[in-house]
């Protein structure tokens, strides 16, 4: 990876006896973008807050576009976007009011950051409402809009989705894609991760402070080596006998259903078999270890090594 | 300097838009123009100037009433953003934490002022409208009662900073706010009261009254004002104030150190604390 926009090396954080972040390392790339895993409590906005220097690290080193976030310039605070888990704002004040008072403070010519709104999705007549009056969407769609002020390298998005409705949740998608695009590095953190599928370059896994797995959808499914689930609906009930070979084992699992997991690479093999004769099949099914799975897998294996 | 007026100004745009601006505005005006028309009915218009009267209640009425309000602003500046989840927001800009706290104590200060200066000015208006004739050494005790009223909130609003800086929640910071309004306001001097009764009669050493008013800034506020002109005579605190060797400057630097260390140090506290 050529010169990543944030690395962690060695990142522990202590708060008193409590080790939030214990000896975690890894690199955002440019135009990356990265999901950070884990239960509630995993340690996710520790390592979020450590990458805005709010809080420093008990041990090892962050550097986020090449500074100390704590102590560093704040210049490299201008190009950098946030948003906090269940964003809040000041009540009393319209959405456009709070967007000019965060442009501002990012040097960030005013006019410019109204477009913004736009590109969210918030109405005029809605930004000029006071914030109190804003929906949960409402008020992360203008959470996002004062993250993608002065057009940031790095963007750290803390749960980003969470308590927003479909149609908001594939635009806010659009919209990382079109970021990912323009060479920002994102960094989003979820606990919802079927929906991370197909939208993050990379997986992070953290559990209770600790990185248990780190890299790419796919390589993460190998390194598992979970089991694909087939589940087919027969035609009638002898058919199944015919496909015993390859290591498949049938289930019954409902009136004249049935359901195998099998091994990645004889995924092709048991369907190939399984539609050979096409009258047999009503329905297929073919279900993929989605990244709940692999989460849980991880999960499991850490709990069995310790 | 520019993130500072940034915060500056959305303090101010948001007490105005939380009606704080015109409800203190108003309550001080209320009570100022109410207690200059009851405050000459017992005097009549023999020989002593009117404003001076003014002067005297409402320098009484600053001293319960500006720290009051000073605190109920400021306490909740740090420990509160912290709770509602704005800090956070706001310390991930490019901001420094001190600029933060001086941003919002201008904006603050500026909230004050305007009530003060618009609320207290009513009275003067008032008595001009009336056709009651001024003297120009009644207008300039007028004008350091409006400064040294501001003052005073601005020693309140900075201790209540520190308050804020110091606690993580809320509710704590409020009921310090409370504590340290009572202490300042009515239980120190009723402890130096009783302690001057129990000397019975016997004099204190100058200087030991000195630095016991110096450490509350009320008294200090109490001495600028009605220690000396046309105010000293009608309150009676113009004895303490020949008795103790206080001057106007000493008074006001001591209400400017007093502003000015709590701020330092809630600055510091908030610098240091980790969200």
């Amino acid at each position: 990876m050529k010169d990543p926009t944030v690395r962690i090396s060695g990142v522990a954080k202590r708060y008193g006896k409590v080790e939030a972040v214990k000896d975690v390392s890894f690199a955002l790339g440019e135009g990356e973008t990265v999901a950070l895993v884990g239960h509630n409590g995993a340690g996710k906005t520790t390592l979020i807050k450590l990458m805005l220097g709010l809080i420093r690290p008990s041990a090892g080193e962050v550097r986020v576009l090449g500074q100390d976030p704590a102590t560093g310039d704040f210049s490299v605070r201008q190009r950098l976007g946030y948003l906090p888990e269940s964003v809040a704002f000041h009540m009393a004040l319209t959405g456009r009011e709070t967007l000019a008072f965060y442009a501002r403070l990012k040097r960030v010519d005013v006019a410019w950051a109204f477009q913004l709104f736009d590109r969210v999705g918030l109405s005029a007549a809605a930004a000029d409402r006071p914030v109190r009056t804003y929906s949960k969407g409402m008020r992360q769609r203008l959470g996002l809009a004062q993250a993608l002020l002065g057009q940031p390298r790095v963007l750290l998005l803390d749960e980003p989705t969470s308590g927003l409705d479909p149609a908001l949740r594939r635009h806010f998608y659009d919209l990382s894609g079109e970021l990912r695009a323009a060479g920002t590095s994102i960094l989003l953190s979820s606990h919802a991760l079927t929906e991370l599928e197909g939208q993050t370059d990379r997986v992070v896994i953290v559990n209770e402070g600790v990185k248990i797995a780190d890299g790419t959808l796919d390589s993460l499914r190998s390194l598992a080596q979970l089991p694909t689930r087939i589940s087919v609906k027969v035609a009638n009930d002898g058919s199944a006998a015919k496909w015993t070979s390859n290591g498949a084992r049938w289930k019954e699992t409902g009136r004249q259903t049935l359901e195998a997991e099998v091994a990645a690479e004889d995924k092709v093999a048991v369907l190939k078999q399984v539609t050979s004769d096409p009258a047999d099949v009503v329905a297929l099914h073919v279900v993929e270890p989605t990244l709940d799975d692999l989460y849980a897998h991880f999960l499991d294996m850490r709990k069995a090594a310790q | 300097m520019n993130n500072i007026l940034t915060v500056a100004a959305k303090e101010i745009r948001e007490g105005l838009r939380n009606r704080w601006v015109v409800a203190t505005t108003l309550l001080l005006a209320a009570l100022a123009l109410t207690l200059s028309f009851l405050g000459s009915a017992p005097t009549g218009n023999v020989g002593v100037n009117q404003l001076d009267i003014v002067i005297v209640s409402l320098s009484s009425l600053t001293i319960f009433l500006v720290p009051l309000i000073a605190l109920l602003l400021s306490h909740d500046a740090i420990v509160g953003e912290m709770e509602r989840g704005t800090m956070l927001l706001l310390l991930s800009y490019p901001i420094g934490r001190k600029q933060v706290i001086v941003g919002k104590f201008l904006g603050h200060i500026a909230i004050l002022c305007f009530a003060t200066v618009f609320g207290y000015g009513a009275a003067a208006v008032a008595l001009v409208v009336t056709g009651t004739e001024i003297d120009a050494a009644s207008w300039s005790s007028f004008l350091v009662m409006l400064g040294s009223s501001v003052l005073l909130g601005a020693v309140f609003i900075a201790i209540g900073y520190l308050a804020s800086a110091l606690v993580s929640e809320r509710s704590t910071a409020g009921g310090i706010a409370i504590g340290i309004w009572l202490l300042f306001v009515l239980i120190y001097d009723m402890a130096l009261l009783g302690g001057l009764v129990a000397a019975g009669g016997h004099a204190l050493p100058a200087g030991l009254l000195d630095t016991l008013l110096l450490l509350n800034p009320t008294d200090v506020y109490r001495m600028l004002n009605l220690g000396s002109g046309g105010a000293s005579a009608l309150s009676g605190m113009g004895g303490i104030a020949e008795f103790a060797g206080l001057n106007a400057l000493i008074l006001i630097a001591a209400l400017a150190v007093w502003t000015l260390a709590p701020l330092a140090l809630a600055a510091s506290v908030f610098s240091r604390r980790e969200l």
